[in-house]
């Protein structure tokens, strides 16, 4: 099997479930043979405050976190905290971003401005081969959980890489807490059938 | 044997079980939190939170003279609290091992300060192992016990965020049978008043102890497969250990390699034969020139600080720039993006919707008092919109800083305010000092019923253990009173206006107060309350709600509007709105 390395950084803001996306990811690169590793950072920086997982696939991982510059995809959880990465990103490399957005303190106080989809999609884009806008939440919201939006993007990036259907649901089973596997399940389903 | 996925903590923890550790103690403090939480999990394990780290410490060290193997845990600035313990312990030994967890925290993610705590080893003459990822963590937790037992001295093992909070593999034999023998039952408590009191004639006798034992430990250090060269490209030697060593490897894959896993006492022989076999000699090390010091103290010649950074985390890229900007490697290539570049607004953390310290601090602003602070959740009462703290330095500062401003001669009004794990933690000696010294500070406890910054652990005001036990739940307004205090209150802090009016009366009087705000943290209760509702109509968009900095509140072009989703009903803005235009439905 092909054991080229993947990098993938998962970016959102606390709360919305970056941490569980990333377990299943590493999960899916054990099961799919390769050495795994991830990083992230808890503590202040929740709270509503902005996160990142960054998680690692490949023959041998040292470092936890991954290189600037050669990450391969960058899941967004949400659209600003997507904006903040796109120089990680290898030259060609993937972003697979939910379309939503939680306005940060100032721009509810009036004090800054969001920026345009389109603006932020041009960003992305000034590094990335493909962006890839997913309505995740909103998906999710149609499923009744607004919560397992992290998972349909997981639905969505898994047709991007190895691994059949049947192993990524397999590690959902096994990462998922019991009662909320089914409807994780079919998050993942419903962001794999948008790919 | 199959491999788990683990948390560098989750690893310590099952290192931990695994050796027959049986008593655990810590204080929580990210990034370390979770080893005593996992560990609190095992069968047949003791696991407490003590009110602070010192406390933590002396748990540890009596279960260890005791026979049984213990565990303590804390973050980097919790070893400066238990510091004095760390220093009397060195010198009365163990009996059984004792192995002192330290998480830094390089980069300060969730800390006041940046401290490379692997000085704390050396000033307390102290063995330290560091692992550089979790199945080196769940290992070296093993490896320090021995130490701890051979050598009769505590063990510190050092992580930093990087492995606290980075999950790699680990094996795990899934057979919830600790590998090390178990200890006999009940143990026996050996008097040994020479060895463990530590009046100056006995530490006296103790102190040439332990100049002989660190003598021995150097030569264990060169023996040791903790430390081990990893050869490579002769021109080339790179030494390092921990998070460093893993960002070292990838940005030069083909240098040798001196890989330390005992970073305290150093193996001087190990070093030099090393020096000798490479062209170059270059140290990589978060924080301060710690291995670079002493090993060119060693007579060698060695790079460090001049390449890389004397503060602030470490990442394969910003290795990668500096080894470039000092000729080590080719420089990645520079792709500049010629457009104007986007600004992106900030997104900090904030206090939830509906926290109970938001309260508080609105009127503390209204109010314009000088407000001292500490260290939690609430430390977010800083920001703004809110602004209203103006010192945080430690945990337990905010009392006594308040009672140094009021001895300076300031006359303006002051609260100090703390929460309730600080105050468990080390509010209480500021606490007394402020009767004793005929003071007049009004102190606040923020009293949300958990530690919450750290995670929602239990205190001693909860009324629960660590492993889940029912306990007394300490009652903060009885034991001031029992230390003196005349006047004490408890309010909610939901309820604004007698909230105004308690603060009022307690800067008011001349004498030493407390006041206790009580209301559970609403994100450990998952507590969810239905949102109110703003009225376009009447509202006049004057935003005077907004200065709550509570995230549900948007201001639209006409008038201020609520997410639901995120609001908590807690009714602050419906109490503040000088219209009445927000209120909940009948
Ligand atoms: C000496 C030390 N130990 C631990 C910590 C980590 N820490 C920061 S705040 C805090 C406790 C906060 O609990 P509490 O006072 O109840 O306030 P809350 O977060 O619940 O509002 C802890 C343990 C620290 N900063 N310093
Ligand atoms: S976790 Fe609890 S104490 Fe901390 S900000 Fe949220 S509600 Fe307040
Ligand atoms: S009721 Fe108002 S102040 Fe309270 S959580 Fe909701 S929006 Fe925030």
């Amino acid at each position: 099997m092909d054991k080229k390395k993947k990098d993938f950084i998962l970016a959102g803001v606390g709360g919305q479930g970056t941490i569980l996306a990333s377990d299943i990811l590493m999960e899916v690169g054990l099961a799919l043979g390769y050495d795994v590793k991830k990083s992230e950072v808890h503590g202040m920086s929740q709270r509503g405050g902005a996160v990142e997982s960054h998680v690692r696939w490949g023959e041998r991982v040292f470092s936890p976190l991954a290189e600037k510059g050669r990450v391969d995809y960058l899941v967004g959880f949400e659209m600003l905290e997507a904006a903040r990465w796109p120089s990680y990103l290898l030259k060609g490399g993937t972003a697979v971003v939910n379309r939503y957005r939680i306005p940060p303190p100032a721009v509810n106080l009036g004090q800054a401005r969001y920026p345009e989809e389109r603006e932020i999609d041009s960003l992305l884009a000034g590094r990335a081969g493909r962006v890839w806008w997913v309505p995740a939440t909103e998906m999710a919201q149609e499923l009744g959980n607004a919560a397992v939006a992290g998972v349909v993007l997981l639905g969505a990036l898994s047709t991007l890489l190895e691994g059949e259907e049947a192993l990524w649901l397999d590690v959902i089973e096994r990462t998922v807490p019991a009662k909320f596997v089914a409807l994780n399940k079919q998050a993942f389903l419903a962001g794999r059938r948008a790919g | 044997m199959v491999k788990k996925l683990m948390s560098g903590n989750e690893a310590i923890a099952y290192g931990a079980y695994q050796a027959g550790v049986k008593v655990g103690a810590a204080y929580p403090g990210t990034p370390s939190t979770e080893v005593m939480e996992n560990f609190a999990t095992y069968p047949g394990v003791y696991a407490e939170w003590s009110p602070n780290e010192k406390v933590a410490l002396d748990v540890g060290v009596g279960a260890a003279y005791a026979g049984r193997r213990a565990m303590v845990a804390m973050k980097h600035v919790g070893l400066n609290v238990a510091a004095d313990s760390l220093f009397y312990a060195s010198y009365t030994g163990v009996n059984a091992g004792l192995v002192i967890i330290n998480a830094d925290d390089p980069g300060l993610h969730s800390s006041q300060g940046e401290q490379d705590n692997r000085n704390y080893a050396r000033f307390a003459r102290i063995p330290m192992v560091e692992p550089a990822d979790s199945e080196e963590a769940r290992q070296y937790v093993g490896v320090a016990l021995e130490i701890s037992e051979t050598f009769d001295t505590p063990v510190l093992l050092r992580t930093v965020t990087r492995l606290a909070h980075s999950k790699g593999a680990v094996e795990f034999d899934g057979e919830l049978q600790p590998v090390a023998p178990p200890a006999p039952d009940p143990p026996a408590y050996r008097r040994d008043p020479a060895k463990q009191v530590m009046l100056p004639a006995n530490a006296r006798r103790r102190r040439p102890v332990v100049e002989e034992r660190l003598q021995k430990l150097g030569e264990y250090a060169e023996q040791t497969t903790l430390n081990r060269i990893e050869p490579g490209d002769p021109e080339l030697g790179i030494i390092a250990a921990g998070a460093a060593y893993q960002y070292a490897r990838e940005v030069f894959p083909g240098a040798s390699f001196l890989k330390l896993g005992l970073v305290y006492p150093l193996p001087r022989r190990l070093i030099l034969d090393f020096a000798r076999r490479v062209k170059q000699v270059v140290v990589v090390e978060e924080l301060d020139p710690f291995l670079e010091e002493q090993i060119r103290l060693m007579g060698v010649t060695v790079r460090g600080k001049d390449i890389f950074p004397l503060y602030g985390e470490f990442s394969p890229h910003l290795l990668r720039q500096c080894a470039a900007a000092a000729g080590l490697v080719t420089p990645p290539p520079e792709e500049e993006d010629p457009r104007p570049p986007l600004v992106l607004p900030v997104r900090p953390p904030m206090l939830c919707p509906g926290c109970g310290h938001r309260g508080i601090f609105y009127v503390l602003k209204q109010l314009n008092v000088l407000v001292t602070g500490d260290i939690g959740c609430y430390t977010l009462g800083a920001a703004p919109p809110l602004g209203a703290m103006h010192t945080c330095g430690c945990m337990g500062a905010g009392i006594g800083v308040s009672h140094g401003i009021e001895k300076a001669g300031v006359q303006e009004p002051r609260v100090a305010v703390l929460g309730d794990s600080t105050f468990f933690h080390s509010g209480m000696p500021p606490l007394v000092n402020v009767l004793y010294n005929r003071g007049a500070t009004t102190t606040i406890v923020l009293d949300n019923r958990v530690t919450a910054m750290t995670g929602h652990q239990d205190d001693p005001g909860t009324g629960r253990t660590l492993q889940g036990g029912e306990t007394t739940e300490v009652d903060i307004a009885a034991l001031a009173r029992g230390m003196g205090y005349q006047r004490v209150d408890v309010v909610d802090p939901y309820e604004l206006d007698q909230v105004t009016q308690v603060v009022r009366e307690h800067l008011q009087s001349a004498e030493p107060s407390l006041i206790i705000a009580r209301r559970p943290c609403v994100l450990s209760r998952r507590e969810k309350h239905p949102a109110p509702v703003v009225d376009a109509d009447i509202c006049v968009n004057c935003g005077t709600c907004l200065e709550l900095g509570c995230s549900p509140l948007t201001q639209e072009e006409e008038h201020v509007s609520i997410n639901v989703l995120l609001c908590n009903g807690c009714g602050l803005c419906v109490q503040v709105c000088p219209t009445g235009a927000i209120a909940f439905n009948a």
